[in-house]
């Protein structure tokens, strides 16, 4: 290699480190042809290796008609859906131009795995939804798979969603009918709130405007899917929000450094920022944003970062620092609070039922989330609400759940990290559903906070009968044990029962200094307050025990 | 006719977004620091490969300034290049890492090799039989591993945290739904979770990210004059002790390997490329993929399916 070429080459690796990555995901039902869609994007963008297409030209499968090679073999990797000629499962695909690098969630659009479809969805920048206008014209509407693809798209958040209207070659390119379904299309989009929606005529069979502009369709003078893909102005409202920083990890390598490590979810982070600490609210400053290639002066979304603070604030594992006087959500507090309503994509044969108890982990925050009711199921084909007592599997709804702690969350709508969680059944660990926060439930009386410790002294009896009103509201008490627990190891207890979303219970006589030690100290860390119910009527405890009589 | 329709003018571009090797970085990290967050006893995988190495330098930043909160596994089938373990003592020693060496004994004593068992049984037994009695040795309960998704069709499907039962296999029906980046650690007993912190990364990735960060590597990759012997299709790197079949001759070739795996069935590759840069271009100007130079994968279609299933990473 001579000089010159050397130099250019370091110059095009330069240009190659700068480029930016765009993650879109496709959908499409079984015969739109959207394995074929993607085959030809990576053929025609040359990433694919000769041996993958030499393999794919010798396989025994072969779909595609008239001599054509079967594009669709490059995606569809697992036996089963060789055999089926389906895609059952997510597949990630990777292609770069000079332009970008792409990631593609290729996911199936068969009825039963709108789950799939949501898990592709659920990270993407871009929505490609195929639609057959072969189909559309037999049909004279879009078909409700297209409808319901579009919807998800537009439930899981997606910034843009182009519509990829394939078959063009067989509906003899015409104008006419491109123009109708994309009429159609906006109209329904518009409907859905989607932000920006692009309708492009394709055929991934022929190759016309994927990557190449179309001889055949004079008529359309927008961009190929590719240049699409190319230029689309990515999505930076994550950036720009308040300051939502989730800890991952408390680094302490030894006794001169505490770092709280984790991934920017929201925001951005500066050197010298105030900021505070939840659920402590305890205010303190960045002292370093520390990484492995040397102190940074700010950091955002969704760079990986260690954050050491000024002062010795308690601070850890599932809790978050937000921007310091944030006192209302318009100043940049997140939502606080263990009840909300969410739209939950269920992805299992063991349907959701009201009054059932799953896991849940939100963030880097992991507690146990209650359904309290169903306020809808939604009708994914007609979009109507209707009424359900349970969700079974691919099925949507809007559902409230209660969690055991309070969660730190914005509407989905304005971030998608701290908006979503998943949903586990605790017997089998299975991840059973996708949950898209919608906001806070107003609950009578305000906050509706447990507890954290209920002192009764002297009153054994009170005590047991606080315990079971609590448990009879669903909110899980225990008695603390007075031979086995000792006044020293109290506090902690508590914390950990705490954690585990349980009120502490003592009848024990504590005095006057040890209650206010374990005030103090609970104060820290406890999402509900010490009730002391010395000089209260009975009633009057249970209803500051979080009990409503 | 306008196509593109913005019903939202929420829309634009960041100038502070950031390029792909920093996204793909920040995942990594977060993937790594979640695991040792939320697993009992994590392990790495450590195959001595680029693709290891990057990963090790992920480790080093998520941990940073800690050192690596876990150990490194090596499964060695005996059949390594002598390259590659003097470069995997040194480093990790270099860089303070504790290594955990497991080989199948019994199996490398009564002289496995994959030209009597064929390359499925000779892998099935020093690579998966040797990975799951070293992971069971150590009770772990997650393993880092190197694969990416675009390194082969049936990875393509594969998780971020793939779930894998008692007797460690893979079952590619029956995977977790995952969403966002909130990874489902729970476990029952015996059970663990492979877990693949380069999954969005590929092969150009990973070179120009060895390219960008100075990482050293096992110098097997870099063209060089090197003695080979044609065996069947493949071009395989001669060294002292080797027996040669018959007709087979020694001569010296400039060549380099693009995947590091055992010698009988990793073949070299002629080449100019001495530097990275040099890599790199080949890479863009070469279409064929990594891993056919490895026998393994194209003993019949759906092979490393059929693998990974039974445990193999």
């Amino acid at each position: 290699m001579s000089a010159t070429a050397t130099r250019d080459f370091e110059e095009f690796l330069e240009a190659h480190l700068g480029q930016e990555l765009l993650r879109f995901t496709t959908a499409g039902s079984v015969d739109d042809g959207k394995s074929t869609l993607i085959g030809r994007l990576l053929h025609d963008t040359k990433s694919v290796y000769e041996d993958q297409l030499a393999a794919v030209k010798k396989s025994r499968v072969n779909r595609a008609a008239n001599g054509h090679v079967d594009l669709s073999l490059l995606t569809d990797g697992l036996k089963a859906e060789r055999e089926q000629g389906i895609t059952i499962d997510v597949a990630y695909r990777y292609f770069s131009t000079s332009r970008r690098k792409f990631i593609i969630a290729d996911t199936p659009g068969h009825e039963q795995y709108t789950r799939n479809m949501a898990t592709g969805a659920s990270t993407a920048d871009v929505a490609i939804v195929l639609i057959d206008a072969k189909a559309y014209l037999r049909e004279g509407r879009l078909l409700p798979q297209s409808r319901r693809h579009t919807y998800i798209a537009s439930l899981l958040g997606i910034p843009h969603v182009v519509a990829a209207v394939n078959k063009m070659d067989l509906v003899d390119y015409a104008e006419s009918t491109f123009s109708s379904i994309r009429a159609e299309f906006v109209a329904f989009a518009s409907q859905l709130g989607l932000k920006s929606v692009t309708v492009i005529p394709v055929s991934a069979l022929e190759g016309d405007n994927v990557v190449t502009p179309s001889a055949k369709m004079a008529w359309y003078d927008g961009p190929t899917l590719l240049e699409f893909l190319e230029t689309v102005p990515l999505a930076t409202a994550d950036t720009r929000g308040p300051l939502r920083f989730p800890v991952q990890l408390v680094l302490r390598p030894d006794a001169n450094f505490r770092g709280f490590a984790g991934q920017v979810a929201r925001g951005v982070l500066h050197q010298g920022d105030r900021v505070m600490a939840l659920p402590s609210r305890r205010e303190t400053t960045v002292r370093r944003i520390v990484t492995w290639d040397g102190d940074l002066s700010e950091a955002s979304y969704p760079q990986s970062i260690t954050v050491e603070l000024d002062d010795e604030i308690d601070l850890s594992r599932g809790e978050m620092l937000i921007p310091a006087g944030s006192e209302t959500q318009s100043s940049g507090l997140p939502e606080i609070t263990r009840h909300f309503r969410s739209m939950v994509v269920w992805m299992h044969e063991e349907p959701l039922v009201v009054g059932r108890t799953y896991l849940a982990k939100h963030t880097t925050r992991s507690v146990r989330a209650t359904v309290k009711a169903i306020r809808y199921r939604v009708d994914v084909s007609s979009l109507d609400h209707v009424q359900a007592d349970h969700l079974a599997m691919n099925e949507i709804a809007e559902v409230e759940l209660e969690t055991n702690l309070p969660l730190f969350f914005d509407a989905y709508a304005e971030s998608r990290t701290t908006g979503s969680l998943i949903l586990i059944d605790g017997l089998t660990n299975a991840t059973v559903g996708a949950a898209m926060i919608v906001g806070a439930v107003d609950t009578e009386g305000g906050q509706g906070s447990q507890a954290a410790l209920v002192v009764v002294a002297r009153r054994a009896e009170l005590a047991e009968r606080l315990r079971d009103a609590l448990e009879a509201r669903g909110q899980r008490a225990v008695l603390i044990d007075d031979s086995l627990i000792t006044n020293d190891s109290l506090t902690s207890v508590v914390r950990a029962l705490n954690l585990a979303g349980v009120t502490a219970i003592t009848a024990r006589e504590l005095s006057t200094e040890a209650l206010a030690d374990i005030v103090r100290s609970t104060q820290a860390f406890a999402e509900g307050e010490v009730v002391v119910g010395d000089g209260f009527e009975d009633d009057e405890i249970l209803r500051l025990s979080g009990v409503r009589i | 006719m306008t196509q593109t329709v913005a019903l939202d003018s929420d829309t634009a571009i960041s100038p502070a977004r950031l390029n792909h090797l920093q996204a793909l970085e920040a995942e990594s990290i977060a993937i790594l620091r979640e695991a040792v967050a939320e697993f009992a006893r994590p392990v790495m995988l450590y195959s001595i490969g680029k693709d290891s190495s990057v990963m090790l330098r992920l480790a080093q930043k998520a941990f940073y300034p800690g050192k690596i909160p876990f150990p490194l596994l090596h499964i060695d089938t005996s059949y390594k290049f002598p390259e590659m373990i003097a470069f995997r003592d040194a480093y990790t020693k270099e860089i303070g890492a504790e290594l955990i060496v497991h080989r199948n004994e019994p199996a490398i004593a009564a002289g496995a090799n994959p030209y009597t068992l064929g390359t499925q049984n000779c892998c099935g037994l020093l690579k998966t039989r040797s990975l799951l009695d070293g992971l069971a040795e150590g009770g772990f309960d997650a393993a880092f591993g190197g694969a990416r998704r675009d390194e082969e069709k049936s990875r393509a499907k594969e998780r971020v945290y793939s779930f894998r039962d008692s007797a460690g296999q893979w079952d590619p029906k029956n995977q977790r739904p995952e969403l966002w980046s909130l990874y489902n650690s729970r476990l029952k007993k015996g059970e663990s979770i492979r877990v693949f912190p380069l999954s969005n990364w590929t092969e150009l990735d990973i070179w120009l990210y060895l390219y960008a960060e100075k990482i050293p590597i096992v110098p097997l990759y870099f063209a060089t004059e090197r003695p080979v012997i044609v065996r069947g299709s493949q071009l395989t790197l001669f060294f002292d002790g080797m027996k040669l079949l018959p007709g087979e001759e020694v001569r010296m070739e400039k060549v380099r390997m693009r995947s590091l795996g055992c010698h009988p069935c990793t073949g070299a590759m002629r080449s100019e490329a001495d530097t990275l840069p040099k890599i790199i271009e080949e890479l863009l100007t070469f279409r064929r993929s990594e891993r056919e130079n490895r026998a393994i994968d194209h003993d019949e279609e759906g092979s490393m399916e059929v693998k990974k299933r039974e445990g193999y990473f």
